[in-house]
């Protein structure tokens, strides 16, 4: 019996939380949805650490859904990098989920509070099956049910706002889907197949063939709309900052990193390293990473509300990743992968915080929420430490992500994207140190309620979120192994 | 102990200490207590270290490994020794001082104080201690980041923005060009070991030598070096403990120290002095000693005027690195400790003056050295020794960085020296002059010394005088001796230092 769960332990990751999701409904309670919904994440938790130990211990899992032969039938593959995105994906959740009760009895109104747990378990069970699966129609599928119910989750958020940043969101995202939708009609129509490994193998017969390029193309701005590449980042701030803040914690940490997982799957499992190489994408890539990541630092110190902050500075983290993609180099994958699971740890701590913020005073603007370092010193403190690894400073995981990211452009003999690099890592210096002065240096406004510091229950997984930032960058075997092992398979996939 | 573990405890006592610290936050006579006896047990276990580095000893403890073939790791050598002597031994002393300073000017949220103090020293011996060029930027970085709530102390708006200006400065050289400079070493070289020689021999061109030495040296802000020292005169708005242990020891210290590690452990001597004739270092060095002390002079302000003069002094250590050849090394490094204890003593007198007379501008110091006799002697033996006459300890590095200047046939630096020299004594003999035969305006006194209970923590009294805490007098007493002795007990820093300065 054990055993036999064990060999379908890739189908029970995804299946987990899809079930849990209407059993919540069933029960409506807001105790029971949570805990359900706690139960399923920690699982999924777990589940994920036992399939990183397989792919560490016996190499990549082919799982067939059903017993269908590939490529008729449903693949879900588990190879050191999805293994890798599913640890992220779950250990977010689980995170996130044991801080919400508070937060969430705060900012969505009681009798939906259960709808807000089936909707993160649908999103949740998305994202998984998005980076488990081997197939492109699947992921097409799974896709959707994350999108779908994120767009959901979203519109939850208590201002009205809240709607018109869901639809856009439900605009601009359904375009994304359905780009990606065209390109793997495409692929299909040039291979026959929509196995991921099968595609792969026919396409260099075709590779020269226009339809082909079309269908690269399609893609890639479909997935980029997804992942808020820029230019197509424009949903992302109004969505983060109007969305309920335990859901912009857990999408800011997990949706966008699982959708540069796609990207990457797709350029280099898919596509392959040969067609990139013949393809103009490095340069387009690189150009709109260093704008983003510069342009949005930019654009970043100049907001006035710490979530938009945020989101402005998740775009540009995302540029970060894609100018590793662009590296199209073992470091530049490296440092990309790395920083997947650094980012989700960075911001996953900054958005708890301020969700925390929220909790107690009911706005998140720089400037209400001056002179709070007196009355909540330790969450504060915990905003300044995942701040510094946002930074970069040494010790943190931000800095493994950049000493990477830099040594790959050094690599490559460019230079001045590492200076680049380095100037939007002192723009984000100054957007945070914007936050940071204001709590710290200035007084509570005049005719502010006292507050408390925040209770434990919210306390405790902030801080294991931040202890997570210097754990990971003091003790970085586990990361950079890795991600150093998932970087040579994606460069040396099948071509 | 063995020296491996003597190196990993000189990091981990300030680290406890600080943690204790916190725990007697509601005790202040036992926190006090309690960073006195870190203090002091830091530095013997730094001192024992000595005589293994004498008899030519490394030794070297490896924690972690951060990166793959990259590690944190600590090694002692001559040099950081040095620099781990000077620390340690003016934290006991700044201690003492800061019990005086913090209670007598009634500080607030002095528990806050002590333990970022306690961090920074960590920092510091940590920097001192470093076994590669990542490990003195990971522990730089530290030392900048913790030093920040001291110069923030008083949590005014002022001391907002010049938190602003020190955090801009330190922060952003560090990651914007030593960083780069690092990794880009890393990738040419796939070291970052510091290596007798250095490593860049052959490994990248020449112009890549100059434009890695532009990257390093301006990437170390702690080093002051114009345009970027504004951070300095910025970080005054600390209370003076800090000012006078981290703002003339151990940060600016910390700066030219890593400028020296880089000059002889990455760069190697031979190689930077093949490099050309003359750098461009050399020219940078010696227009901030001459610039920093011209607006020394017009400084009113004590520690603004002090601090300028920490700018230019960093310089001259900046400038005997650059001549390259062994004297400059000896010069250098000398320099660490004997601008050290001169410069600290000169901060010590500066806080003891605000203490016991809330005075902060030097034309209000008329006729001060009749009431402070105490102090303004120390102030009096301080400049002796950053101005480097006998027989104070300045006279010996200067010496050295004078033939530094001889040997490697630049003579027109030796002019440098020269006017510099004379400039100090301008900027801070009339101080003393000032205190000691100008008349006080009557009105100054009147009132001030009724007003006041006399309390033993906030000054002492005696007839007509009226000095600053005892404690605050006898850290003055120890460092002001100090300049004496290394004037006597030169030697032993020459000894210490002979080996990397390729002096047999």
């Amino acid at each position: 019996m054990l055993e036999s769960l064990y060999h379908h332990l890739p189908a029970i990751q995804v299946v987990l939380p899809l079930v849990s999701a209407p059993i919540c409904v069933i029960f409506r309670r807001t105790a029971i949805a949570w805990s359900i919904a706690m139960v399923a994440s920690w699982l999924s938790f777990s589940i994920s650490i036992l399939l990183l130990e397989q792919v560490n211990s016996n190499g990549p899992i082919s799982y067939l859904l059903g017993g269908w032969q590939v490529p008729w039938g449903i693949e879900y593959k588990v190879d050191q990098l999805s293994a890798f995105v599913l640890l992220i994906v779950t250990a977010i959740g689980s995170i996130v989920t044991l801080f919400a009760p508070n937060s969430v009895n705060k900012e969505i109104a009681s009798d939906r509070i259960y709808l807000f747990y089936t909707m993160y378990l649908l999103t949740f069970a998305g994202l998984l099956g998005i980076t488990i699966t081997g197939d492109a129609f699947n992921l097409f599928v799974f896709l959707e049910i994350s999108s779908l119910s994120s767009y959901v989750l979203i519109s939850l958020g208590g201002k009205r706002n809240a709607l018109t940043a869901a639809y856009r969101y439900l605009i601009l995202g359904t375009i994304g889907a359905t780009f990606y939708i065209i390109g793997v009609g495409l692929l299909y129509q040039m291979t026959g197949t929509l196995n991921i490994a099968d595609i792969s193998q026919r396409l260099p017969e075709v590779a020269g063939i226009k339809t082909v390029m079309v269908a690269f193309a399609f893609m890639t701005v479909g997935i980029g709309l997804k992942l808020g590449l820029f230019p197509l980042h424009v949903w992302l701030p109004n969505a983060y900052t109007y969305a309920p803040s335990i859901v912009t914690a857990f999408l800011a940490a997990t949706a966008t990193k699982v959708a540069v997982y796609v990207l990457l799957r797709i350029y280099f499992s898919l596509f392959g390293t040969k067609i990139l190489l013949s393809l103009p994408i490095q340069e387009f890539l690189l150009i709109l990473g260093l704008i983003a990541i510069i342009s949005m630092s930019l654009v970043a110190i100049y907001q006035k509300n710490t979530k938009r902050l945020l989101a402005y500075s998740s775009v540009a983290q995302v540029g970060y990743m894609v100018i590793g993609i662009s590296m199209i180099t073992v470091t530049g994958l490296t440092a990309t992968i790395i920083h997947l699971f650094n980012h989700a740890v960075i911001k996953g701590a900054l958005f708890l915080v301020i969700a925390a913020v929220f909790y107690r005073i009911n706005s998140v603007k720089i400037e209400d929420m001056a002179g709070l370092a007196k009355s909540m010193p330790f969450t504060m403190a915990a905003f300044v430490a995942a701040g510094f690894s946002l930074i970069g400073v040494p010790l943190t995981a931000g800095f493994i992500s950049k000493w990477y990211l830099i040594l790959g452009a050094i690599d490559k003999g460019w230079l001045f994207v590492a200076v680049l690099i380095i100037v939007s890592s002192l723009l984000a210096v100054i957007y945070f140190w914007k936050v940071v002065e204001s709590v710290y240096f200035k007084e509570r406004p005049p005719g502010a309620i006292q507050i408390k510091e925040i209770p434990l229950t919210m306390l405790i997984p902030i801080w294991i979120m931040v202890g997570a930032n210097f754990y990971f960058g003091i003790n970085t075997n586990f990361t950079i192994s890795i991600a150093e092992k998932a970087a040579k398979y994606l460069i040396g996939s099948p071509l | 102990m063995i020296p491996e573990q003597l190196i990993l405890w000189a990091i981990l006592i300030p680290l406890f200490g600080s943690i204790g610290i916190l725990l007697t936050s509601k005790i202040p006579n036992l926190r006090e207590t309690i960073t006195l006896l870190t203090a002091l047990s830091l530095f013997l276990i730094v001192a024992s270290l000595t005589p293994t580095i004498l008899a030519g000893g490394r030794p070297t403890v490896t924690l972690l490994e951060l990166l793959p073939g990259l590690s944190i790791s600590f090694t002692v050598e001559p040099l950081g020794m040095l620099f781990g002597l000077v620390a340690s031994f003016l934290w006991i002393v700044n201690s003492i001082y800061s019990i005086g300073y913090m209670r007598g000017h009634h500080e607030k949220n002095q528990t806050r104080f002590y333990f970022f103090f306690a961090i920074a020293l960590a920092s510091a011996i940590g920097v001192a201690f470093a076994g590669n060029m990542l490990t003195l930027f990971v522990c730089y970085e530290i030392l900048t980041l913790c030093t920040f709530p001291l110069v923030t102390h008083s949590g005014k708006p002022e001391a907002a923005k010049s938190g602003r200006i020190y955090l801009g400065i330190l922060l952003g050289t560090s990651v914007g060009l030593q960083l780069l400079a690092i990794i880009w070493t890393w990738h040419a070289t796939g070291t970052l070991d510091f290596t007798d020689g250095g490593i860049l021999e052959g490994k990248v061109s020449k112009v890549a030598i100059s434009i890695l030495l532009f990257l390093y040296i301006y990437g170390i802000g702690k080093a002051a070096l114009m345009p970027i020292h504004s951070w300095l005169p910025a970080a005054m708005v600390a209370p003076t403990p800090v000012s006078a242990l981290l703002h003339a020891v151990a940060v600016v210290k910390a700066g030219v120290f890593t400028v020296l590690k880089v000059i002889i452990y990455i760069f190697g001597v031979d190689t930077l002095s093949n490099m050309s004739e003359d750098n461009w270092l050399m020219y940078i060095a010696s227009f901030t000693i001459l610039a920093a002390s011209c607006v020394a002079l017009t400084k009113d302000n004590l520690k603004a005027r002090l601090a300028y003069s920490t700018v230019s002094q960093l310089a001259y250590i900046v400038l005997g690195a650059a001549l390259a050849n062994s004297m400059g090394i000896m010069g250098g490094g000398m320099h660490i400790v004997m601008h050290a204890f001169g410069k600290i003593t000169l901060f010590f007198c500066a806080g003891a003056i605000l203490v016991a007379s809330h005075k902060t501008e030097i034309s209000e110091m008329n006729g001060l050295g009749k009431v402070m006799p105490f102090t303004f002697i120390a102030f009096l033996i301080g400049s002796l020794s950053v101005i480097g006459l006998p027989p104070l300890g300045g006279a010996w590095s200067k010496w050295y960085l004078m033939l530094a200047t001889v040997e490697s046939e630049h003579l027109m630096f030796i002019i440098v020296f020269m006017v510099s020299s004379l400039l100090n004594i301008a900027y801070l003999m009339p101080i003393v002059a000032r205190g000691f035969f100008s008349t006080a305006k009557p009105s100054i006194h009147a009132g001030e010394n009724k007003s006041e209970g006399i309390s033993f923590w906030h000054s002492l009294q005696i007839g007509n005088i009226r000095e600053a805490p005892p404690f605050c007098l006898l850290a003055m007493t120890i460092s002001s001796l100090g300049c004496i002795a290394l004037f006597i007990y030169a030697d032993n820093v020459f000894q210490l230092l002979a080996p990397i300065a390729g002096i047999k």
